[in-house]
């Protein structure tokens, strides 16, 4: 345990506002009964998520960029965001300010017509909720503050695409002992294991959902997810844990769209891995929202004594 | 056989003769078929160079055809007519014609980004395949996919306001799209939540359906976001060789 990232800024973004409210609710709940402080970026907006680099990759990075400016112009050099989608562009805007100089023209053009003064690199460091509860408490500490233990849970831990991929945005990964993986990420599994949860081999940790096109091209997305669903069963887990709110809302409705449409159900139940690690930190199960999750895991958790 | 190759044994594209002795030996049927002469003049020089001026398809002309995006690619499992190495492949040849046969399934790109981090030149095959996808779209080969009026109605709201509300993205998302927002497994979906969430939250979410989240004092932020999108469409428009039309503001 440390003082690093006692106290970061926080980029909910607009999933955590809507869909993915438990992760929102889940992961300020996690922080208070760590002890670390979350303090919410003013006036902040949307990242621009897919859908914007879609239109214009350089206006996302302005987006972001914006936000960015929010975090130093409050005093902080650390933003944490929880959501992949966020995470990764605020990584990404970070990386093309540093990187490419037509990026950096149109920041400072967008943010001039803004009446703002754009955000220059290397002033604010984004980190995930991963990075965050791993370097601020450690695994082993975090071992030690489990009331609750998971007690041998199954869980398949489910990472997505923007957590790891394009690689060259994540300078800090692949970086030896101790750093993440971007081919076999584990800082996931390492914190549920501290917290007594037993981690199946899964073999698409880092496969992708189909979150894009989750309802512009259903049928693909329903296909992607099915796979992640029947997989995670065939390694016996009994839970996917989850840390973005796109793979988390994609991965419960195509399961229900999978039952509905296709004909497939699949009963392996999905939790954000703060809802799973803030029970075993002796929360309940409403206090993490997991009444909010589209599928339900209630008996599951009450079977487990869980929640 | 290459995947280059592939189109020469279409159906269309083989001669066999039922009936055919060469020099005194029997040679029809299977024996007989071959591969038709073809002669390409239709190219389209300008095909590369109007997908590298769109964004994304900066870096096409690095490819080296290795196949490691095609190799890795999450939708090729699916589908194998998916092929990123193959349409970089045309489109570098200005094989227009031929890349215009998967007009309809380019746009299908889940953007997982596997093939960005397997290609060893840096291509960036993803944005190539939205780079393609855009193009087909400006020149009129195809109608917008539901992809692009995804993007169109969700980055018009952060546009807009700075932020996204995801129930009224869904409803016009559907509506233009011409689905029904009843969909069998969306409606149990609600249902259940319905029935385990607390009336706070419920209320809460009603209420960011009817007041529209937004970010505070975002008014020239928004026009500088709408004149430089103006600016954008206008500059891809005129690398296509398309005439200029004015596009509609958002907000």
């Amino acid at each position: 345990m440390s003082d690093k990232y006692r106290k970061v800024a926080y980029y909910p973004g607009c999933a955590l506002e809507g869909t993915g409210h438990a992760y929102n609710r889940s992961t300020k709940e996690v922080g208070k009964a760590l002890g670390l402080e979350l303090v919410e970026l003013q006036n902040w907006n949307c990242c621009g998520a897919m859908e914007v680099k879609n239109v214009d990759p350089k206006l996302q990075t302005f987006l972001s960029a914006r936000n960015l400016k929010i975090a130093e112009d409050m005093g902080f050099d650390t933003v944490m965001a929880p959501c992949n989608g966020c995470y990764h562009n605020l990584k990404k805007a970070e990386y093309d300010l540093s990187h490419d100089a037509a990026s950096r023209a149109t920041v400072e053009q967008l943010s001039a017509k803004s009446g703002a003064t754009a955000y220059q690199a290397g002033h604010v460091s984004t980190i995930h909720a991963l990075d965050w509860i791993r370097d601020a408490i450690g695994t082993e500490e975090l071992g030690k503050r489990v009331k609750n233990s998971l007690n041998g849970l199954k869980i398949a831990n489910y990472y997505g695409c923007m957590y790891t991929r394009p690689r060259h945005i994540f300078p800090e990964k692949d970086q030896g002992a101790g750093s993440e993986s971007t081919s076999k990420p584990h800082f996931m599994d390492d914190l549920l294991a501290a917290a007594g949860a037993v981690n199946v081999e899964y073999p698409l940790k880092t496969a992708c959902c189909g979150g894009a096109h989750t309802l512009s091209d259903s049928d693909t997305s329903t296909r992607l997810v099915l796979n992640l669903l029947t997989t995670a069963e065939a390694c016996g887990a009994d839970v996917i844990a989850t840390e973005c709110p796109t793979c988390h809302s994609g991965l419960e409705m195509h399961q229900m769209r999978a039952e509905k449409v296709f004909g497939k159900k699949t009963t392996v139940k999905i939790l954000y891995f703060t809802q799973l690690l803030g029970m075993a930190l002796g929360l309940s199960a409403r206090r993490v929202g997991v009444h909010e999750n589209f599928s339900d895991a209630r008996d599951l958790l009450k079977a487990r004594g869980l929640g | 056989m290459p995947i280059h190759e592939k189109s020469l044994i279409r159906k269309e594209n083989l001669i066999r003769n039922e009936k055919l002795a060469l020099e005194g030996v029997d040679v029809s049927g299977d024996w007989s078929t071959f591969i038709g002469t073809r002669v390409i003049t239709d190219y389209n020089e300008a095909l590369e160079g109007e997908i590298a001026a769109l964004p994304g398809g900066e870096h096409i002309h690095r490819c080296w055809q290795c196949g490691s995006c095609t190799n890795s690619c999450t939708v090729n499992a699916i589908n194998p007519e998916f092929n990123p190495r193959y349409w970089i492949y045309l489109i570098r040849l200005g094989l227009e014609e031929e890349l215009l046969r998967d007009k309809d399934i380019i746009w299908q790109c889940v953007s997982c980004n596997k093939c960005t981090y397997a290609c060893p030149r840096d291509v960036v095959p993803e944005g190539v395949m939205k780079a393609t996808a855009h193009w087909l779209e400006l020149k009129g080969h195809t109608r917008p996919s539901s992809s692009t009026i995804f993007d169109e109605e969700f980055s018009g709201q952060v546009f807009a306001k700075g932020k996204i509300e995801e129930g009224r993205l869904m409803r016009k998302f559907f509506a233009r799209t011409g689905q029904k927002l009843a969909q069998p497994w969306l409606v149990a979906i609600i249902r259940g939540l319905v029935a385990r969430m607390p009336a706070g939250l419920l209320t809460r979410l009603g209420l960011a359906a009817l007041i529209h989240p937004r970010t505070r004092d975002w008014g020239r932020t928004r026009d500088a976001i709408n004149e430089y999108v103006i600016d954008q469409h206008a500059r891809q428009r005129r690398a296509l060789g398309l005439a200029v039309t004015p596009t509609e503001r958002h907000g």
